[in-house]
């Protein structure tokens, strides 16, 4: 088999395993739900990787930008009017915009020095959302909204109710941000940014805008990272300041690190196994936090090129 | 309004003096291994634990001595172990490896001492106000300002006048021609790093003694000391100490007119001072961009 088709069965096992999960799901242990949220913090980790693993520009900050979509989205449901779609456009306005300002700010610094202002400048929307009590609910976090049907035209749909056609629409979305994704990255534009990524000087020398390419790739990560945020926010009828949290923002690196960072699906494999570990260790011990704590530990130490990096290392072995 | 004004100012001199603490560590090791150690906060709370459970045998004085040490030890051992072995690569690793140590240390803390909070006792002459006036310099806070003026100077004296002291510095400019004129870089690292846990343990027993002890309590100190040390510029020291006393004031002051950004202030700061000096305001062009 060559290297288009072998690349093509992936992709259809990838789509074909996402499409059918609510029915295989259930024989493994899992749930709908848990489908659900491993889809959009899979997306979230994605768009941190778009930036960090094509980009490699390393943001320790944009939980910032998925829990400031979180809480546009959920801030427009209950206050201004019940959509679901405006909500969605609401919260990845939001992340995005601030997202975008804030980067500009940014883009001329680097590695260690660029990682500890994001985290820094991402931690000013946890404290606003956790001390404007009055308007996001502070430490108890946004309540009092729910994810509204969605009016098609000629059928609506009940997401609140139905899982499984959550699950859908969900995917749905998911699909729409991960082809745009792909899109950019085939696109001139993105391989400026593999450019940037492998060598800036010699980028530079080429005649590349480097801080402006840096720009736009980071503006464009924060928009697809709301965007999750704003799912976030459906998923649970809830927005939370620990999403905006930089552990948070060290969660999301860690998944795409595990899957593998220089892949383009390997933030979604490394969602699968940090959520669904997640969700197994929370249920059988309070300290959950060591068993997580010891997985980074583990990832940095033995798979720093991720678990897809790893296969493919003892394959040409 | 004198009274509450000088109460905040006070407040948040003492408050800049723990970032500073925590923020000279951050650094030190930032500087010379270009790590940051997002465990610093853990280290932190190691040290106020540590001394919790050696005041009833040692006293106050007693725990104030051994804890840093001992508190440094268990930072030396885990450098050796983990931390040293992703000197060199993508900082990814390092901040993903200490983020890591930063949950395992939180949690491991609430697992051997509970995850409520513990007193911790200070002598009694200490917590005495000094003054009826101005209620609030206690004994312990004039200690507390007093200990980190002791440790600032001995550290900026290590650094400046010691043969080990002026390698680490040497190495935070330019690490390979150190190496190359036959210093033990691998070891100088660990004992840099030792130094900044000493400084830790150090500032967990203090604000043990101030405000009681919690597991979560280093967290909450992680991010004001990073803030600190872009502030006064990465690289620079003395940066960080000015960095560290002043959003210690600008937070204290807000505190007085608009309590709800006392905390939101310290970013703005950050942000203007970022924006007018990009480097910090004792940053220098080439260190650590």
């Amino acid at each position: 088999m060559n290297e288009m088709n072998r690349k093509l069965s992936i992709l259809a096992a990838i789509w074909v395993a996402l499409v059918c999960a609510p029915f295989w799901m259930p024989y493994v242990g899992g749930y709908t739900a848990l489908g659900t949220r491993v889809l959009v913090l899979g997306l979230g980790a994605m768009s941190v990787n778009f930036l960090l693993g094509f980009t490699g520009v390393l943001s320790f900050g944009h939980a910032a930008w998925f829990g400031l979509g979180a809480y546009g989205c959920g801030l427009l449901l209950k206050f201004v009017a019940p959509s679901t779609s405006l909500g969605l456009l609401a919260g990845t306005l939001l992340g995005g915009v601030m997202g975008g300002l804030l980067g500009a700010l940014l883009v001329r610094r680097r590695g260690v020095y660029f990682a500890m202002v994001t985290i820094a400048f991402g931690q000013v929307f946890y404290y606003i959302a956790f001390q404007w009590s009055s308007l996001t609910g502070g430490d108890d976090g946004l309540r009092g909204f729910e994810r509204q049907p969605l009016h098609l035209g000629f059928a609506t749909v009940d997401i609140l109710s139905d899982s499984t056609a959550f699950y859908y629409f969900v995917l749905v979305c998911f699909a729409l941000v991960v082809a745009a994704m792909a899109f950019i990255l085939r696109s001139p534009f993105g391989r400026t940014m593999l450019a940037i990524r492998e060598n800036e000087r010699r980028a530079r020398f080429l005649g590349i805008q480097i801080e402006q390419h840096i720009w736009i790739a980071f503006t464009l990560s924060c928009f697809f990272m709301a965007f999750a945020g704003s799912l976030y926010a459906l998923v649970n009828n809830f927005a939370d300041p620990l999403g905006l949290h930089y552990s948070q923002s060290g969660n999301f690196v860690i998944m795409a690190v595990l899957g593998g960072m220089r892949r383009f699906w390997g933030p979604l494999l490394g969602a699968v196994v940090f959520v669904v570990l997640q969700d197994y260790v929370s249920s059988i011990t309070i300290n959950w936090q060591i068993f997580i704590g010891i997985l980074f530990v583990l990832v940095v130490l033995f798979f720093p090129r991720g678990l897809l990096g790893f296969l493919q290392q003892r394959k040409r072995a | 309004m004198t009274q509450l004004l000088l109460f905040n100012i006070t407040n948040g001199l003492m408050i800049g003096a723990f970032y500073v603490l925590m923020a000279l560590g951050l650094s030190l090791i930032l500087n010379l291994s270009g790590v940051i150690n997002f465990a610093h906060g853990g280290f932190l709370v190691i040290g106020g634990y540590i001394a919790y459970t050696l005041e009833p045998y040692l006293g106050f004085w007693g725990a104030l001595v051994a804890s840093p040490f001992l508190t440094a030890i268990i930072g030396l051992a885990v450098e050796r172990v983990l931390i040293s072995r992703v000197y060199g690569r993508d900082p990814l690793y390092s901040l993903l490896l200490t983020f890591g140590l930063a949950y395992i240390l939180e949690a491991g803390t609430r697992m051997i001492w509970g995850a409520q909070g513990k007193p911790f006792t200070i002598p009694e002459f200490l917590s005495k106000p000094i003054s009826n006036e101005f209620f609030f310099i206690t004994g312990y806070r004039l200690f507390m300002v007093l200990i980190v003026a002791v440790v600032v100077t001995g550290l900026f004296s290590f650094l400046r006048l010691t043969r080990i002291g002026i390698r680490i510095r040497a190495g935070t400019l330019d690490l390979e021609t150190v190496a190359g004129l036959g210093v033990n870089v691998r070891a100088l690292r660990s004992l840099n790093f030792a130094v900044g846990i000493f400084i830790a343990g150090l500032s967990g027993v203090l604000a043990g003694g101030q405000l009681g002890l919690e597991p979560t309590m280093g967290a909450g100190l992680l991010m004001p000391s990073f803030i600190a040390i872009i502030v006064g510029g990465v690289g620079s020291l003395a940066g960080t100490l000015v960095g560290g006393l002043l959003i210690g004031v600008a937070s204290g002051l807000t505190a007085v007119f608009y309590p709800s950004a006392s905390e939101a202030v310290i970013y703005v700061l950050m942000a203007v001072v970022l924006l007018t000096r990009p480097r910090g305001l004792f940053g220098e062009e080439g260190m650590l961009t």
